[in-house]
């Protein structure tokens, strides 16, 4: 975490560079996942995946059926 | 940092999907209820759609019964519990973006975000591919989700290009690849058809895309406000 240092003025360019480099695996890491839990609700062909998630499939207008 | 992005979507992702089921329930799922009366009064049909499906190695629900929730509460629920997952793995991809971008973002900020959310993941898919309600024909499942993925994947990346790249070209190789999937084309069937009327349709095309719109807004807010509290 880097949570010592409080500003409430905008970060340097060094200083979001080095943030942007701390934050490249952490967000593929949280990417990865959401790709994966978003394939499981809206694209999974499985019957009872795709019975549980209809509705939920439609509303968000994933293609379905 | 994980920890930063996971619980910021954990909340954001939650909430707006408990938020999105309530509009739902009000505004989408009594077309979903009104269109399926007219998918079950048009079986002939739909088996005919079903045994094409199957001959292309697609889904669908095949002759065998299958497990599916009860109407009513456990219905409710598992359209529920899919929301907030649903709502989850946005909010994973959306918190991901605000720690890459690396700039400070608060609620208003975070709206911007949901409507980018709502433009890649809502409005570009929906040019081509309309949301429909179930009993609508249309072309073979998997073309569909290909061309879905890859007009979201080509929008987050035009939209990116263009609001971030340094260089003018960059930002105009960000235009082309947004427009790109929309001259290749949505997948569609030849002959439009099914059984349920035009206006529901309509209806449900506004409803769905409205929904998800506000579903956006409310993520985007929520991450927005929580990223920068969770540091």
């Amino acid at each position: 975490m880097t949570g010592e240092t409080r500003t409430s003025f905008e970060p340097s360019a060094p200083v979001r560079a080095a943030h942007k480099t701390v934050a490249v695996v952490p967000a593929l890491v949280a990417i990865a996942l959401g790709v994966f839990i978003l394939i499981g609700t809206g694209f999974a062909q499985p019957d009872a995946l795709h019975n549980a998630a209809h509705d939920a499939r439609h509303a968000f207008a994933f293609p379905c059926h | 940092m994980l920890k930063r992005i996971l619980v910021t979507a954990l909340a954001a992702g939650l909430g707006a999907g408990v938020f999105v089921s309530l509009v739902q329930m009000m505004g989408v799922h009594p077309l979903i209820i009104e269109a399926e009366t007219y998918e079950a009064a048009a079986p002939a049909e739909a088996a005919a759609a079903q045994s094409k499906n199957g001959e292309s190695g697609e889904n669908g629900a095949n002759g065998m019964p299958s497990w599916a929730p009860g109407d009513g509460i456990e219905r409710t629920s598992y359209t529920v519990l899919a929301n907030m997952l649903t709502g989850f793995g946005f909010a994973l991809l959306l918190s991901a973006a605000l720690a890459l971008h690396g700039r400070p973002v608060d609620w208003r900020r975070g709206l911007v975000w949901g409507l980018a959310g709502f433009a890649v993941f809502g409005l570009a898919p929906a040019l081509g591919l309309p949301p429909e309600p179930p009993g609508v024909e249309a072309a073979p499942l998997a073309e569909r989700q290909l061309w879905w993925l890859g007009t979201a994947a080509a929008t987050a990346l035009g939209l990116g290009l263009i609001a971030f790249a340094p260089r003018r070209l960059l930002k105009a190789v960000g235009a082309i690849v947004l427009i790109l999937p929309h001259a290749v084309g949505a997948p569609e069937l030849e002959a439009h058809g099914g059984a349920v009327p035009q206006d529901l349709v309509q209806a449900f095309w506004v409803a769905s895309l409205a929904a998800t719109a506000l579903f956006w807004l409310v993520l985007g807010g929520l991450a927005g406000f929580l990223y920068p509290r969770l540091a």
